[in-house]
């Protein structure tokens, strides 16, 4: 078995057991909605200024609800002990983080999809015209998000209050992610291309290879018994 | 465990008596009371008083030192002592990491408690999402969160490990922060910024003592705060073993 079959292999576990149970998404995406809704109340309809204050709706959105799927990205592994047969397995265990990374990723991704399309709806977005370029930083968002998001998820599982102290923990470092994709996606939203927003982008692919990097090495250490 | 004599001969696992504070830490206190007295004085009545922002500026003797500090050697402290950890295994870099990371909590509270007491009457308010701003309060967020993950863990090689990750990837997240919000900041920019000061040589003279003074406050803090948890961790040992039995 080559090095992508077997991180497949962990990460098509977790999607599969998501397209057989269809709960997690599901309430990913339902937060997220929610959390756009109340922020409309927080918003003076019909502001001027409503080109300032998308991006941090869409983001915040994007960014609780990621949060669900991670708490459950290794919850659910603790149940059964399945997390000490995954560790069992005869791979290393950096192929083990790539996996839950990837299922993660992947998640959060579909999410961010669905959430944008309500978000686009609510917040009268030109989805032909932003689409691609918030696709994109989407995806990068989502891939810094998870790398980070996947290690400190294995750090918080074995805690009696590990869905807040996740939060806590993953926020602070999220900052620059979350300041990048606003700025980048303020940058879109108003019209203009992607180019503008280069040195954002290139903010957020800095962040995902260094992040993703730490976590490779250090998550053998998160989950040595 | 089975209950016999060769447990017995183990029970005592206290390698060395214990002695009971060193002299040199003793006198390392006192003189480093003696000293944040020292630098108390020349910073509130010696040194001259501000032209333009008055007594106010006083403060900035208390804030830069400890801003230093706990941006600077206390939280890379955490960083080394936790890749040190992840090598050698050794739980003693475990406890300097934590006790660096506490009172660089302190430090950090200290310093974003003075920088908006001097900014109000100077600034016209007491925050701006200036870069060395946000940048801190970031930081107090991410070792807060450390001390949480380690207050709710039992002692042991395991919360170890996982600290010294947590360490790592804060550590290196601080520039990024930095850099993120500085470009930020360069795009829209602010009214106020970090304006240079021409300083008196007795006031720099003051800067640089309260910073000696600060540095050696941690030292100090660092050295009965690693005791402590050394001491913490014999103690739990020995209770185990009571148990045990």
């Amino acid at each position: 078995m080559g090095f992508l079959t077997r991180i497949w292999a962990i990460a098509w576990k977790d999607i599969l057991a998501e397209l057989r149970a269809r709960e997690m998404v599901l309430s990913m995406f339902l937060f997220g909605f929610l959390v756009i809704l109340i922020f409309n109340f927080g918003i003076e309809p019909g502001l001027r200024e409503m080109n300032l204050v998308r991006p941090g709706v869409f983001w915040s959105a994007f960014i609780f609800a990621g949060m669900l799927g991670l708490n459950r990205s290794f919850a659910g592994e603790k149940e059964n002990d399945c997390l000490q047969g995954l560790l069992l397995c005869p791979v290393d265990r950096a192929e083990i983080y790539v996996g839950k990374f990837l299922a993660n990723c992947v998640f959060t991704i579909v999410m961010g999809f669905f959430v944008f399309i309500f978000f686009a709806a609510l917040y009268n977005v030109d989805v032909l015209a932003v689409g691609f370029p918030l696709a994109v930083i989407v995806v990068l968002a989502a891939v810094g998000f998870s790398s980070v998001g996947t290690l400190f998820a294995a750090v918080s599982v074995g805690l009696k209050a590990r869905d807040v102290l996740l939060a806590i923990l993953l926020f602070p470092v999220m900052v620059p992610v979350i300041l990048a994709a606003a700025k980048s996606s303020g940058v879109v939203l108003d019209g203009s291309g992607l180019g503008s927003a280069g040195l954002w982008l290139g903010l957020l692919l800095v962040y995902d290879v260094v992040f993703f990097s730490i976590s490779v090495v250090t998550f053998e250490y998160v989950v040595e018994e | 465990m089975s209950v016999g004599s060769s447990e017995m001969q183990t029970l005592p696992s206290n390698p060395e008596p214990d002695r009971g504070r060193p002299l040199w830490l003793d006198i390392l206190g006192i003189t480093t009371v003696i000293l944040v007295l020292v630098d108390l004085f020349g910073a509130l009545l010696w040194v001259p008083r501000e032209v333009q922002m008055g007594d106010v500026q006083r403060i900035f003797y208390f804030h830069m030192p400890s801003a230093w500090l706990a941006l600077g050697p206390a939280f890379t402290v955490v960083f080394i002592c936790g890749i040190l950890y992840l090598w050698k295994k050794e739980l003693l870099y475990d406890r300097i990491a934590v006790a660096s990371a506490e009172i660089g909590v302190v430090f950090t509270t200290i310093t974003l408690v003075t920088g908006p007491l001097w900014a109000k009457p100077i600034w016209g308010a007491y925050w701006t999402w200036d870069p060395r701003l946000t940048t801190t309060l970031v930081l107090w967020f991410i070792y807060v969160a450390y001390l949480m993950v380690r207050s709710s863990f039992p002692e042991g090689h395991r919360r170890a490990r996982l600290l010294a990750v947590v360490g790592i990837v804060g550590w290196v997240d601080v520039p990024i922060v930095f850099m993120s919000i500085r470009w930020w900041r360069t795009i829209h920019p602010t009214l106020v910024s970090a304006q240079g000061m021409d300083m008196d040589p007795s006031m720099q003279a003051m800067l640089v003592f309260s910073l000696g003074v600060f540095t050696m406050l941690y030292v100090y803090l660092m050295v009965v705060r690693v005791g402590q948890e050394t001491v913490a961790s014999r103690l739990g040992r020995i209770s185990q073993q009571i148990h045990i039995r």
